[in-house]
């Protein structure tokens, strides 16, 4: 059997009498590139600060690498990477030091963090920058240090929060091909985005809608199911029926 | 009201004492009337445009003109003129929906209720809400109450920096389906966004990329000024695929695009659907999907960003 790297099993988060997200069920497995999706309050963002071991749910559970999002919080910090559009990395530090200070915090050693730090560099091309203050590179190589090193400790899970917003089309290209290659490594990847053309590049597809989960599959099947060309038009057609709106 | 025109002439801008070259001779113009689109990523130069077009900083060299009057000289004039959306919400947080309409119509020397017409359908979305403070608001709400407030005024000019960033799908289409009404009302409109398949909703767009534009003309024209033949391909091992056709000598560029790879080659005399065919079987791929198809604008500004192969030298460099 596949080896689950998330079990999560009718996962309730209730604010008052608001469900922000609501008796939500899914398995991800091994290394497969898990794309969710949804409107702007949909519940993504409060599923996924659960999931991250950064809130409680109000019922139900998820195995988060193997760890309870409801005791195991600590444990699950460790195990899992995580970036955003918005976090970023530290400006104020050169790129070296910035990779040198998260994986010291995810208990890298520091032999290892010195052999592989410069390895990384080389990789994305970045060596003449490498002692150079983070908030000097444009945006796109930014988002590409920023995903190195959230998988710098090698997590078995990666959770990126809009990782490409704002990115040109080109940079967009070379960050999914750099997702690809940590999901080959083995590494689950986590990925909300709005950009439907990158739906179509993850395994599997999840749909929020108002804090339930509407729709899970494979982007082929979704489009058959809904008998749509496009994953755009999946996505439309799902989150119009939305009743709740914004944030 | 009258119709607006923008005027854009080798407009330059650096930060930091001239070390960053936001913004490098751009030079473009929007007709009266117009829906003119800003596409590119973020860093790329649109707001700082914007805020030169909105007198709110001086360029280093250059000139821009709206409604013809001077952004340095006449900036008194143009202020009252433009209404402008920034990228980032910029509304008072503590301020009721009402009040911060209130706010910005009494700056202008105007009242709510006599430029209502005009913000009407846009206005009764958020009437509901009209009682709330503008910091409680979502993400969708905020939006158009800042839409409202920029054309309060009922402004001859409307700059809207990256209105639908972070927006899904659906109110990407709903915020567009406004800009139309308003752009049937005679207001010169010019928007930035990043995403690419907004591009055709403009009537002109300019492509920018490192403070440069590379391109300004219709979506419709940009396409066809793309050169040579594109194809498009999947298999069951897409990811393969792209590797495979990268590593080949006969191909020229290759990148995903939601569920098909596209492709260009070197040469364009070549039966292109043989040769990419042949590729495939060579590397024993299989339900393979090979076409030729019409090039987007995404297409034409990834070409356009390869051709420009100083741009992304200065992007590793800086």
């Amino acid at each position: 059997m596949e080896e689950k790297v998330i079990v999560c099993k009718e996962l309730t988060k209730r604010f008052g009498d608001f469900y922000a997200v609501d008796k939500i069920s899914f398995d991800v497995s091994k290394g497969e590139i898990f794309g969710f999706l949804g409107a702007n309050g949909a519940g993504k963002t409060t599923a996924m600060r659960i999931l991250c071991g950064l809130s409680y749910p109000s019922s139900g559970d998820a195995l988060v690498a193997g760890f309870s999002v409801r005791n195991q919080q600590e444990s699950i910090k460790k195990n899992i990477g995580y970036m955003s559009q918005r976090f970023s990395l530290y400006e104020n530090l050169s790129i070296l030091e910035n990779i040198e200070f998260f994986g010291g915090v995810y208990g890298v050693s520091r032999k290892e963090i010195k052999d592989r730090s410069y390895k990384l560099v080389g990789e994305l091309g970045l060596q003449k920058e490498a002692k150079k203050m983070v908030g000097s590179l444009p945006l796109g190589w930014k988002q590409k240090l920023a995903f190195s090193v959230s998988i710098f400790h090698h997590p078995k899970i990666v959770f990126l929060d809009e990782p490409t917003g704002g990115v040109d089309p080109v940079t967009r290209r070379q960050f999914w091909d750099m997702i690809y290659d940590a999901s080959a490594s083995g590494i689950t990847i986590f990925v909300t985005t709005h950009y439907m053309d990158e739906a179509e590049y993850c395994n599997r597809i999840s749909v929020m809608v108002d804090g339930k989960m509407e729709a899970l599959d494979t982007p082929g099947n979704l489009k058959t199911k809904y008998g749509s060309d496009s994953m755009e038009d999946v996505f439309y057609k799902l989150a119009r029926a939305a009743k709740r709106t914004g944030d | 009201m009258p119709e607006a025109s923008i005027l854009v002439r080798d407009l330059s801008k650096t930060y930091d004492k001239g070390s960053v070259l936001a913004v490098d001779k751009v030079s473009f113009e929007v007709k009266p009337g117009e829906l003119f689109g800003l596409i590119g990523a973020d860093g790329a130069g649109k707001s700082t445009i914007f805020r030169i077009l909105t007198t709110v900083l001086l360029a280093d060299s250059g000139t821009a003109h709206m409604a013809g009057f001077d952004v340095v000289r006449d900036y008194r004039k143009i202020r009252n003129l433009v209404g402008y959306m920034p990228g980032k919400f910029s509304l008072y947080q503590d301020l009721t929906v009402r009040e911060n309409l209130e706010f910005f119509a009494t700056v202008f020397g105007t009242t709510i209720d006599a430029n209502m017409d005009l913000i009407k359908d846009i206005y009764d979305q958020i009437k509901p809400f009209s009682g709330r403070r503008a910091g409680k608001l979502s993400g969708g709400m905020k939006q158009k109450l800042a839409l409202c407030c920029a054309l309060i005024h009922k402004p001859a000019v409307l700059l809207l920096d990256e209105p639908t960033t972070g927006v899904d799908v659906v109110s990407r289409k709903e915020f567009w389906e406004m800009l139309k009404k308003l752009k049937a009302q005679g207001i010169t409109i010019i928007v930035s966004t990043p995403y690419m398949d907004e591009a055709k909703l403009c009537e002109r767009i300019a492509l920018i990329q490192n403070g440069r534009i590379m391109s300004v003309d219709t979506p419709v024209n940009i396409i066809k000024s793309y050169p040579g033949k594109l194809f498009a391909a999947k298999s069951n091992d897409i990811y393969k695929l792209l590797k495979d056709f990268r590593a080949h000598p006969e191909i020229e560029s290759c990148y995903a695009f939601g569920d098909y790879i596209h492709i260009t080659l070197k040469d364009p005399s070549s039966s292109g659907l043989e040769v990419l065919n042949r590729i495939a079987m060579e590397n024993n791929h299989s339900n393979v999907q090979i076409k030729e198809i019409k090039p987007g604008i995404e297409d034409s500004f990834i070409l356009l960003m390869s051709q420009q192969k100083d741009l992304v030298q200065l992007t590793t460099t800086k």
